[in-house]
């Protein structure tokens, strides 16, 4: 086992480093003159060859990567030349925003799409299966500004149940902070439930036909037992990897919600650098979030270990 | 002997709706078992054989219609309601699947496997359930079995994990067994050690058994009474002995000719039954067996033979032109 985890540890490195040289070049690709950003319309040729040369931008590019990566293996991703803030300072900031949204989302998208799924499997084609097949094909189709929008003006605007817009830190009223993060979750989760719920749903219909349920009914063992002991663990390999992909896509802030319900996270911040050109921050987020999504993949690796035996020791 | 039978099935009918018209799988097929008897029931793929298992497990797959009567121990299991059901099955009413590589549940150890038979049906504690399961993978002949516990079925070899699961089947000392297959998916070395495990546990235990297999020479030396089906239905019955000195049925004689003998000399032909099985959505007016039997008139296409006794009355069989009469007429 420790040497399977360190074996993928190692296949780690060079997709960190393939996701580093993306960022880079990206971000190097895009139009405009990071001295002129900075300096702006009043900046004489002059100022703007002594900007270039003070922050490496005359050398090649391939100097400069090599420069920045140095910089970030030694925890030094740069620093906004707005704010002046660090890009590692802005993250910490935001992070536990869009890291607690990301959580109350997945929360409530397998809360309730993973009872749905074995109920459905379990009377696969009848009414209840129907109905709630054809509700979450329905609900796939919803973009997450429209319930967004149609959450707000329920509970926010007619029913004043929860505030519209708006954070408070945790650490200062959990309950407050609750509140405000009721809503953007629940948008989130909306969208999610319904892929959850089809593939759990699918996965498990294909189990219940295996040899080792019929295996199972005829040893007398309690329906629950048949479908949470011996049916959802080996249905749930699709399930696992569709949440840490959907993890992984929130570790990097949902940039529509968050702009919806004001909230403070990753995705405002990226949508801030975008807008103003902030690209040291923009390189060193979205390597942040790129290295997030791979460590995530990685998770999701181990936990299909946890689930088969097969895979653990290397039969699969 | 009607009022000993441990499992009696009266007059099952399992039909299964296909995209091509309705299936019948069984047809009108009766059998009884005593306790502590052994059934072999016997036929090619596709017979219905073990469709009949899973009727009588109540197994079937959802669309499937079942209609007729299973009497086991005293109780119509078709009338049973589900609750009832469960506690009968594992306890009672065990089975052995054909594919030990499919039937054990990947991602479970053996132990758990064991032990919540053990312990949905016996008021067992855990440490009395594990010592009770170390003791019946010793009886079915797994080495080392306290290791074995913790082990997932992909790291024990296929006739190992048959063994696992007949462990399971007589774990809670059930009155019948089922073995559908049970040596089928094995290597042939294997095949004979299994059999004689089945054998001697069921001795042992004095449970009734009913052996499923395409093999006759399986049933040979271990069934009291043997079945053969075709196309759904039994076309012949007999005390196994009564069966292999005299078989009436040209599909039983083809069957046997069927298997490949050790004494035939190299590359002689195995003489195939030639000609598939009738298509079971389309089913014959006649003798199923009619259009690839060789002994076969112009009655035999146009009236079901009945299965009927004949001078001896535990010898049945469906045929209007049983072997010896034929014999008898070119004499």
């Amino acid at each position: 086992m420790l040497l399977f985890v360190a074996h993928r540890l190692l296949y780690l490195i060079p997709v960190l480093i393939a996701v580093s040289l993306l960022t880079f070049f990206i971000a190097s690709l895009l139009p405009g003159d990071l001295a002129y950003t900075i300096l702006g319309d009043q900046a004489t040729p002059e100022n703007v060859a002594a900007l270039r040369k003070d922050m490496g931008l005359d050398q090649p590019i391939y100097v400069r990567y090599f420069g920045w990566l140095g910089n970030i293996v030694q925890g030094d991703f740069g620093r906004s030349f707005r704010t002046g803030q660090t890009v590692l300072q802005a993250v910490a900031e935001r992070l536990p925003v869009s890291l607690e949204l990301m959580l109350l989302a997945q929360l409530g998208a397998l809360g309730i799409g993973v009872p749905l799924a074995i109920i459905c499997a379990a009377r696969s084609g009848g009414p209840f299966d129907r109905f709630m097949t054809g509700t979450a094909f329905g609900m796939l189709s919803v973009p997450t500004f429209l319930s967004a929008i149609l959450l707000i003006y329920f509970f926010a605007v007619e029913l004043r149940w929860l505030p519209a817009t708006g954070y408070v830190p945790f650490a200062e009223d959990p309950l407050a902070n609750l509140r405000f993060l009721v809503l953007p979750s629940l948008t989130l989760a909306l969208a999610e439930w319904p892929s959850i719920m089809r593939v759990l749903r699918s996965d498990m219909i294909a189990t219940l036909q295996e040899d080792y349920i019929a295996l199972a009914k005829a040893k007398g063992l309690t329906p629950a037992r048949i479908l949470f002991v011996h049916a959802l663990k080996p249905s749930s390999l699709t399930l696992v990897t569709i949440t840490g992909i959907n993890i992984g896509r929130l570790i990097g802030g949902a940039v529509i919600v968050e702009t919806i319900f004001a909230l403070p996270g990753i995705g405002r911040l990226l949508i801030g650098a975008i807008l103003t050109r902030d690209l040291i921050i923009l390189q060193g987020v979205v390597l942040l979030v790129g290295a997030g999504f791979v460590i995530m993949n990685f998770i999701v690796d181990m936990l299909y270990a946890v689930l088969d035996p097969r895979i653990r020791h290397g039969h699969a | 002997m009607n009022g000993n039978n441990l499992l009696s099935v009266e007059d099952v009918v399992v039909d299964l709706p296909t995209p091509r018209g309705n299936l019948r799988a069984v047809d009108h097929v009766g059998l009884t078992v005593g306790a502590g008897r052994t059934l072999g029931i016997v036929g090619e793929s596709g017979c219905g054989k073990t469709m009949l298992s899973r009727a009588v497990l109540q197994l079937l797959p959802k669309k499937a219609k079942l209609s007729g009567r299973v009497m086991f121990d005293g109780q119509d299991l078709l009338q049973l309601p589900p609750e009832k059901l469960r506690k009968l099955r594992g306890r009672s009413l065990a089975v052995v699947f054909q594919d030990p590589m499919t039937s054990l549940n990947p991602v479970l150890t053996i132990g758990t496997q064991l032990i919540e038979t053990l312990q949905e049906h016996l008021e067992l504690d855990d440490a009395a359930a594990t010592r009770r399961s170390v003791e019946l993978l010793a009886a079915v002949g797994i080495p080392a079995p306290e290791q074995r516990l913790a082990q997932y079925p992909h790291q024990l070899s296929g006739g190992m994990r048959q063994r696992v699961a007949i462990a399971i089947a007589l774990s809670c000392e059930p009155k019948l067994l089922i073995a559908d297959e049970p040596t089928t998916a094995l290597d042939v070395t294997i095949q004979a050690q299994i059999l004689d495990l089945l054998a001697r546990e069921q001795r042992r235990r004095h449970m009734a058994m009913i052996i499923i297999t395409h093999d006759l020479g399986v049933v040979a030396g271990r069934t009291d009474e043997v079945a053969v089906m075709y196309a759904g239905r039994v076309v012949e019955r007999a005390p196994t002995p009564a069966l292999f000195k005299k078989m009436r049925m040209p599909y039983t004689e083809a069957l046997l000719a069927a298997l490949p003998k050790l004494d035939a000399a190299p590359h002689t032909p195995l003489p195939a039954i030639s000609g598939r099985p009738p298509d079971p959505t389309r089913p014959l007016k006649g003798c199923s067996f009619s259009p690839r039997c060789r002994y076969a008139v112009a009655r035999c296409q146009n009236e079901k033979p009945a299965l009927e006794a004949t001078e001896t009355k535990a010898h049945q069989f469906a045929c209007f032109h049983p072997i010896e009469a034929h014999a008898d007429a070119n004499a």
